[in-house]
């Protein structure tokens, strides 16, 4: 939906953008010489990976050779938490950003300021994409913090010339009474967020007096019919911004007016779609796993990291005039971790949670719900002889205890709910950990 | 022993699910002398003083059924005005903290159970003022 008829396509770096499949393809090239070179003689981890497939940075002569080199996934950053895989001297490094790992542990990438300001760069492009300008006022509602949201859209409104308004996320109120005092021109949060501001605005009758006209959304999955919502209440264009933080943050991607696809800015992240069982490279349109090498990272560069994000990829030239390759709204993910409310959870974050508490508990369900349009995480865990007991006040305390852990583990809220044992579904003796009620796909 | 032994169940807020225990209770011959039902908006507490407390929590988890045993006092007190309130006034005199209590008919006296950390001293404390506390198997066959 095109709700501004007199839309002006705008693309920030028109010769990164629009440049031919070979060109492009040159440029990936060099930089992957280079990449592969540097990395080689200053992270461990990559000369041991290298050395064990038997492949030298000579080996690289162009980007068609990427299928040489060794993979990196989530479990290798666990393993060098922190900055095990850091290929820089810790002056050049300038801030960390992290999102939640499956362990309760954090996964911290570091970034130098040319990290930072190629970030910045792929959210301005993308703030263009949305038909952002200097002029505009973009109101921030994603978190601040070690989380990439808050700051990606700010480095990006800040290259861009915009102002950013950095409010944060949470209190709703206080954020209404902000866009429209402050005249913010557009807004940046996540999809069910923005449903919920959307909402609330209509509600208080302010849509109106508001000044928006789009709204960039993403850190987790929505659908078409959820952006279409946003669209109308708002009179607004919605956009679908993909990143994440191994890679740099939001800004790897984004989704044009046409909303075919979300154009990666892969003259800074080469992007692969692998299937997942074989490990080889998919034809365009087929669906695989997204595998990405940053081509300009300084501080912790990634060859052909594992996303586990299943997608197909299209090389096409767009509508919009970008030749950048495009990725279709995710899939699924190849393992069964959860996105809520932005923050990835897997069940095993929660067992390893629970049996910290003590008593063991070998049965939990996590049930995602969407109230409101805000995700909502309850987690079913079977009441056991061991801390049952006939006190309510009692139960209550265990609730709450489990709450809090879980919420110190998941860095989200969540629902605690005693059930009766062998009240969990068990299939083939395994347990069902997850029903996501979100009906996203 | 002035203890009883209460069986204390938990129930999951789900239709027909205090029907299930009942009927467990029922067809192998537990009877029911007194009960309460506790409810929170997440879950439900049955308490219990049955003919057969052994029984009846094996029977419940043999359906997978979470019960327990609970020592709790099966207070006694004249049925007279008052009464109740002097009786209580002893164990707050005795500095008995009591977590919950629950009508029980037994005769011609009035009767409560009372769930308290010191059922033992408790107990003590009501028998040695004048009230009293009926024994396991006086509460398990009340009015039988």
């Amino acid at each position: 939906m095109i709700t501004d008829r007199t839309w002006n396509e705008r693309i920030r770096d028109p010769h990164a953008e629009c440049m031919s499949e070979d060109e492009r393809k040159v440029l990936q090239g060099e930089k992957l010489k280079k990449l592969v070179k540097r990395v080689y003689g200053v992270v461990p981890f990559y000369t041991e990976k290298m050395k064990e497939l038997g492949v030298e940075p000579g080996d690289i002569k162009g980007i068609e050779d990427i299928t040489k080199l060794p993979f990196t996934t989530k479990e290798d950053l666990r393993d060098h938490y922190p900055f095990g895989l850091q290929a820089v001297p810790n002056e050049k490094v300038v801030r960390v950003q992290g999102t939640s790992g499956t362990t309760g542990k954090l996964t911290v990438m570091a970034y130098t300021q040319k990290d930072v300001d190629i970030w910045g760069e792929c959210v301005a492009r993308c703030l263009t994409m949305a038909g952002l300008t200097a002029e505009d006022r973009i109101h921030v509602c994603y978190g601040y913090g070690l989380f990439t949201g808050g700051m990606g859209l700010d480095f990006g409104a800040q290259k861009l010339g915009a102002m950013a308004i950095p409010m944060s996320a949470g209190n709703t109120k206080r954020q209404l009474m902000c866009m429209e005092d402050l005249g913010a021109t557009a807004f940046a949060c996540t999809p069910s967020y923005a449903l919920h501001l959307a909402e609330a605005m209509q509600e208080a009758g302010v849509v109106e007096k508001m000044k928006i006209k789009a709204a960039v959304c993403g850190a987790e999955p929505w659908t078409v019919e959820m952006r279409h919502k946003i669209e109308d209440i708002l009179k607004i264009n919605c956009f679908d911004i993909y990143g994440l933080c191994e890679i740099s943050g939001p800004g790897v991607a984004m989704d044009c007016i046409h909303h075919e696809g979300l154009h990666i800015h892969s003259d800074f992240f080469y992007p692969e779609v692998l299937d997942p069982a074989t490990h080889q490279p998919l034809k365009d349109g087929e669906t695989g796993e997204l595998v990405f090498t940053t081509l300009d990272k300084e501080a912790v560069p990634l060859i052909r990291y594992r996303t586990k994000d299943l997608t197909s990829i299209c090389h096409e030239k767009c509508k919009c005039g970008r030749t950048t390759p495009r990725i279709s709204k995710f899939k699924g993910r190849t393992d069964d971790m959860k996105v809520i409310r932005g923050v990835n959870v897997f069940p095993t974050q929660v067992e390893t949670a629970l049996f910290g508490i003590g008593e063991v508990v070998p049965h939990y369900l996590l049930i995602i719900d969407r109230e409101d349009n805000m995700d909502v995480l309850t987690v079913m865990v079977e009441v056991d002889e061991k801390f049952f007991s006939d006190e309510i006040r009692k139960l209550d305390a265990l609730r709450h205890k489990i709450g809090n852990v879980l919420k110190q583990a998941l860095g989200i809220s969540v629902r605690v709910k005693l059930v009766e044992p062998k009240t969990i579904e068990r299939s083939e003796g395994k347990a069902k950990r997850v029903i996501d009620n979100r009906n996203l796909v | 022993m002035s203890t009883i032994q209460q069986l204390s169940v938990f129930l999951e807020n789900r239709e027909g699910r205090l029907d299930e225990v009942l009927h467990a209770l029922g067809t192998n011959g537990v009877n029911i002398v007194a009960l309460s039902l506790a409810d929170t908006t997440e879950y439900g507490m049955l308490r219990m003083i049955v003919s057969d407390p052994e029984k009846g929590k094996e029977e419940l988890n043999k359906i997978g059924i979470t019960a327990m045993l609970t020592p709790v006092i099966a207070l006694r007190v004249p049925h007279a005005t008052g009464s109740l309130s002097r009786a209580m006034h002893q164990l707050v005199e005795g500095g008995i903290n009591v977590e919950y209590m629950y009508a029980f008919a037994n005769g011609r006296d009035a009767s409560a159970v009372l769930k308290t950390d010191e059922p033992e001293r408790a107990a003590d404390i009501l028998n040695s003022s004048g009230f009293g506390v009926w024994t396991a198997d006086e509460a398990y066959k009340a009015n039988c």
